[in-house]
């Protein structure tokens, strides 16, 4: 099946994007609150990806960082805000003006957004929830149907799946083979990466052994495409027992976020001028493992 | 002891939560609310984020729902579609504390966009989050916002919750399984639903506090309850508690509380 892996490369971060992220794909990069991929997301930015469907739940700053650079077309999502603080800005802008950008938006709740991945991910082309009835949401977005339970006759919602061309996750460790750890948190990574075709999953840090952790979901290495080391790379979001969340970022981001022009220096600062496609957190990190033999059958 | 209208708010929110409820919390507001009678009156009180912390302790406010505090004083941490699937959607949570940037006479609640054209928005607001199904599903809702002309209107530009839908009978006739929104708190006083019309009347005004004051800010024509209150002050120790909380989050960190509407 095209983009299921033997196991998974362990690559750089720069490597992963470049062969995973292409113009013009769906790309859904998860983590609620915790652990999200903001490392693969400046990397994303500096590669200068154009016409991307940006699929997330809550495209919070680092969203906001990929629209406001250009890189999307369209966001599906369901709930756009700057979490405790306030708006987004590059978003509302793109919404509201047009800049840089027309953005398209196909919105949903939470709770349909959950069920669409949980469908993609169990292979099915919808999922069912009581949800959306009586909302003005059910009328202005794609997706949502009514459907009557074949055995009660009950109105229920139907959700139409999502299958992103590419997932994007940070998690806290990886073994040398490409088994992928991580705790606190889950979110809905697990369904991002399994109703994906292609995945990436930056990490913390590569280790030898994954020893257990309480409630730790383990990806295993065959169902993840590409792993790369990001140390630090969910900040200004956290990986718990590694980093904490930053929470006086997610503040000052409202000031640099309002304003295009200090909008673009910050970027040029912190993404475009951090380097050669290496995260900047990731230079100081571990020395990254050798990338193990592709295997065949590989997209 | 002096106080402030905001803190009158969140004290009155503080107390409609009862002791061992199970309570489904928004950041902002709510959160504030629901971890400040977890401090006092309510220390059973099991708080659920909608990231999957069921049974979160969090001895300073946290800034989202996500914050790594929620997950490490949790009973139990579930994946997200879990928190929604198997335990908000099925009515095992007594209480949904939501905020909104738009509210009607109903109780619907508007996070999504203001003006009359969904495409073409005069503020684009940051969505639903969870809202429509704690909305639908929560057994009861309390609605927390500080009150004005702008939020409280007679129709909303855009039901993003359903509250009453268009009046009596709307719940039902939609399949919603929760009895919808009891009260709405606001930095003034409190509305809760007529019995018949589904409206939201004026209940309790705090003290020092007008009816022509809350009338003055509400875009609908307000009823007041026949049997309106004037609710107690803040408790130094309320005050003390709420106090200490909100000296734990990081400065100006509540930048457009009117923003932060369902996370």
């Amino acid at each position: 099946m095209e983009g299921w892996y033997r196991v998974a490369e362990i690559v750089s971060l720069a490597e992963a994007i470049a062969a995973a992220v292409h113009d013009g794909d769906t790309v859904a990069m998860e983590g609620f609150t915790h652990l999200i991929p903001h490392a693969a997301g400046h990397e994303v930015i500096r590669q200068r990806r154009r016409d991307l469907t940006l699929i997330r739940m809550t495209p919070d700053i680092i969203y906001d960082q990929l629209i406001g650079a250009g890189c999307a077309r369209k966001l599906v999502f369901s709930w756009a805000g700057n979490p405790g603080v306030g708006s987004l800005h590059r978003f509302r802008d793109a919404v509201e003006r047009g800049w840089p950008a027309p953005l398209e938006l196909e919105e949903h709740s939470h709770a349909g957004m959950a069920n669409r991945y949980a469908a993609g991910a169990s292979g099915l082309p919808f999922a069912i929830l009581r949800g959306y009835r009586g909302t003005s949401l059910a009328s202005q977005t794609a997706g949502v149907a009514e459907v009557t339970c074949p055995f009660t006759g009950e109105r229920l919602t139907a959700v139409s799946a999502l299958r992103p061309d590419v997932a994007v996750i940070h998690a806290q460790r990886a073994d040398r083979r490409g088994h992928v750890q991580y705790w606190g948190i889950t979110g809905v990574q697990k369904e991002v990466v399994l109703a994906a075709t292609r995945s990436i999953v930056t990490v913390e840090e590569i280790v030898d052994e994954l020893d257990p952790r309480p409630g730790a979901v383990v990806l295993p290495s065959w169902a993840v495409s590409y792993v790369a080391a990001a140390p630090r790379g969910a900040h200004p979001s956290y990986a718990l027992g590694y980093s904490a969340r930053d929470n006086d970022f997610y503040v000052a981001w409202d000031a640099i976020s309002r304003d295009r022009t200090a909008f673009a220096a910050w970027l040029d600062e912190h993404v475009y001028g951090a380097g050669n496609g290496v995260a900047p957190a990731a230079e100081s990190g571990p020395p990254r493992t050798a990338p193990l033999p592709r295997t065949p059958g590989e997209a | 002891m002096t106080y402030t209208a905001d803190e009158m708010m969140t004290v009155t929110a503080a107390r409609a939560l009862r002791d061992g409820m199970t309570c489904l919390v928004g950041i902002g507001l709510p959160s504030e609310a629901a971890n400040l009678a977890r401090a006092t009156h309510a220390p059973n009180l099991v708080l659920i984020y909608e990231s999957g912390a069921i049974g979160a302790k969090p001895g300073v406010l946290p800034l989202s729902i996500g914050d790594g505090i929620l997950a490490e004083t949790a009973d139990s941490v579930v994946s997200v579609p879990e928190i929604f699937n198997y335990w908000l959607q099925p009515g095992r949570i007594d209480v949904g504390f939501l905020g909104a940037a738009q509210l009607d006479k109903f109780g619907n609640i508007n996070t999504t966009v203001i003006g009359s054209d969904y495409a073409d928005p005069r503020v684009r607001l940051p969505g639903a989050g969870g809202a429509p199904e704690i909305a639908a599903a929560c057994r009861e809702v309390t609605v927390v916002l500080r009150q004005s002309l702008r939020a409280f209107v007679t129709r909303v530009d855009f039901v993003t919750s359903v509250g009453f839908g268009d009046g009596p009978g709307s719940r039902q006739r939609l399949g919603l399984t929760g009895t919808g929104p009891r009260r709405i708190i606001t930095d003034l006083g409190v509305l809760e639903p007529d019995q018949d019309t589904s409206e939201f009347v004026l209940t309790g005004i705090y003290p020092g506090t007008s009816v022509a004051d809350v009338r003055d800010r509400t875009g609908w024509d307000l009823q007041v309850a026949a049997d309106l209150s004037v609710l107690p002050p803040p408790s130094e120790s309320e005050l003390a508690a709420l106090r200490g909380l909100l000296a734990t989050m990081p400065a100006n960190s509540r930048i457009a509380p009117a923003e932060g509407a369902a996370r």
